[in-house]
């Protein structure tokens, strides 16, 4: 640990960064858990009980539990961050435009974007599922979509402050060109926002995204993404609880993990007011 | 409210000169904007609707093929009349109530929707009350009080914000009702069948509102007001409950509606998990089967959930705090 201002000087940060430096890892070399092979099933050792053979237990087909869970890292991951960068990208074209366009058209979109959050999320993803299909990469464009409101709020707000700032007022007065003061001054201090928002995002969006497959509408069986991996697991919730247990304790240690990280973020970013 | 405490506390002090007329073109103005939410969706809706792949007309006739089906369905359903019409006509049968017909099971959208509405109203209710009254304990206990209490408090919050509701449910159905038989595992015994849902769908809104909850009592307690309650030997608790709260409260009633208004989202997965009838059913079906209208229909009723609450939290907000009343 350094002895200056970093974000790992707090301890619960620094034990999630570690946290999500494990996720990155299992989701990029999950060989390197000893884990078995997740879609190997053998029948005689169905619905085994967690023990130092199999550490989670094994599912209804003979699956090692624990494979599966690391390999459902990649997954889920892979289809949380893909979807927070959908609505990250829209949501900044929009939330941009809107801040720095004229009166009108700024209400205009703001308002839209309040029709909008009238919707709960889920039921707009999945309206945006009856388009697309259901399937792995649809899920993350749905949830992706249904996310872009929230981005484009907080970053109408942020250019807007940023463009009322008395910094842009001077560099106005002394005469730069638009391009100038947009290089310059506007892009860095709404973009200094941006990884707050996305880091924070990952989380949700994971736990969004493994929703809708647990309603069957993302990956299918025998794929080890953790929300179909608990939809299996609750069908045969009376007999084997570790089936249901392990996937939804890594997603929720790993939502929890996002969320610390980006909220020491915001709060070494709060000392900086655009 | 006595008339010392009235006196001591600022917002009851500006009360006395609330005008009635201002309060109700605010609450007015709520209902129109109310309005425009609701036509806006619903012509969203209507495009989303035409803007399917394929032709309605076609959708409509299914396997039927013989020559002329095409055309006599879009005659009987008037697709054969101009955009703008069938535009208007829609809004016109939207106002009184008619959602158009489902694709796949050929009967009025209303019925399919009414007869399992009434389900994931109990479950939103329910969890709402659980939300709101968990929410209010656990900040009112903690607020301002000894940093451990504080800190297993924002723990919990955390962890209750953070599990995805169906890995909740499934814990909730793996302790209480495999484990320890206390709850049924049938969707249809009554009110018992409710009590695990409920707190599933309620758990996560309330470790929002309680951390939010929490964060305004804390700055209300700093507040000179409460000195002056406490000088005068009122009890902590009553200086919590019936001082501190009602203004803390103010910036959690918006969150809380919005809340509520977007727990129809949740119940949907709520009630997969627990094999609950409603709405959640209904949705599922419909996006497998691709049932535009039904699943419009369960969108637009979210958005005039989300209306019909907001449009209740802000006259709600009118009637707490005065100093609304007189702007």
């Amino acid at each position: 640990m350094t002895t200056r201002r970093g974000p790992l000087r707090h301890t619960p940060t620094a034990l999630c960064a570690a946290l999500i430096a494990v996720l990155l890892l299992a989701a990029a070399f999950p060989g390197l858990f000893g884990a078995a092979d997740p879609l190997r099933s053998s029948m005689p050792e169905s619905l085994q009980a967690p023990s130092a053979r199999h550490w989670f237990g094994t599912d209804l087909l003979g699956r090692d539990v624990f494979a599966r869970v690391v390999h459902g890292a990649r997954y889920s991951l892979l289809l949380g961050v893909a979807a927070m960068l959908i609505s990250l990208v829209l949501g900044l074209l929009t939330g941009v435009l809107a801040g720095l366009s004229g009166r009108a058209a700024d209400e205009a979109v703001a308002r839209a974007l309040d029709v909008v959050s009238a919707f709960p999320g889920v039921l707009l993803a999945m309206l945006v599922v009856v388009f697309t299909g259901p399937g792995v990469l649809n899920i993350a464009v749905a949830i992706g979509v249904s996310g872009v409101p929230k981005f484009a709020r907080v970053i109408r707000a942020q250019t807007r402050s940023v463009r009322d700032a008395a910094y842009v007022t001077h560099a106005v007065v002394q005469g730069r060109g638009r391009g100038w003061i947009l290089a310059r001054h506007i892009a860095p201090n709404v973009l200094v926002a941006v990884p707050v928002i996305a880091t924070i995002d990952i989380g949700t969006s994971i736990v969004a995204v493994s929703g809708l497959s647990f309603l069957g509408l993302g990956p299918q069986p025998p794929v080890p993404e953790w929300g179909v991996m608990l939809s299996e697991g609750r069908d045969i919730l009376r007999t084997a609880w570790w089936a249901g247990l392990f996937p939804g304790l890594a997603m929720t240690v790993t939502v929890i993990a996002f969320t610390v990280v980006g909220r020491r973020l915001q709060l070494l970013l709060e000392g900086r007011t655009p | 409210m006595s008339a010392a405490t009235a006196a001591a506390e600022p917002t009851a002090d500006t009360g006395t000169r609330a005008s009635a007329p201002v309060a109700l073109r605010r609450a007015a103005a709520r209902v129109a904007t109310g309005i425009g939410v609701m036509w806006a969706a619903a012509t969203v809706a209507y495009v989303v609707l035409h803007a399917m792949p394929g032709k309605i007309e076609d959708i409509l006739v299914g396997d039927q093929t013989y020559p002329g089906a095409q055309e006599a369905v879009a005659a009987e359903w008037g697709l054969d009349r101009p955009p703008l019409v069938q535009y208007l006509d829609y809004l016109w049968r939207l106002a009184h109530g008619d959602l158009g017909t489902s694709y796949a099971m050929r009967q009025q959208v209303a019925s399919v929707v009414g007869d399992q509405l009434w389900p994931t109203v109990q479950l939103t209710l329910a969890a709402a009350a659980v939300a709101v009254g968990l929410a209010l304990a656990v900040a009112v206990g903690t607020a301002g009080r000894a940093r451990p209490l504080r800190a297993l408090a924002s723990v919990a919050e955390l962890v209750a914000t953070s599990m995805p509701v169906y890995w909740l449910g499934i814990l909730l159905l793996m302790v209480f009702s495999f484990g320890l038989g206390w709850f049924p595992l049938t969707a249809d015994s009554g009110v018992a069948s409710l009590v695990l849902p409920a707190v599933t769908l309620g758990l996560p809104m309330a470790g929002l509102l309680s951390q939010v909850l929490r964060e305004s009592l804390e700055a209300t307690l700093e507040q000179p007001f409460i000195t002056t309650v406490r000088a005068r030997g009122v009890g902590e608790t009553l200086v919590r409950l019936r001082h501190a709260l009602r203004h803390a409260l103010a910036p959690v009633i918006n969150l809380g509606g919005w809340m509520i208004g977007n727990l129809l989202g949740g119940a949907v997965i709520t009630e997969t998990v627990f094999g609950r009838p409603g709405l959640g059913a209904v949705t599922l079906t419909a996006v497998t089967n691709k049932d535009v209208p039904v699943v419009l229909a369960v969108v637009l009723l979210a958005a005039f959930a989300y209306v019909v609450i907001s449009t209740l939290v802000d006259i709600v907000n009118l009637l707490i705090d005065p100093r609304l009343r007189t702007r």
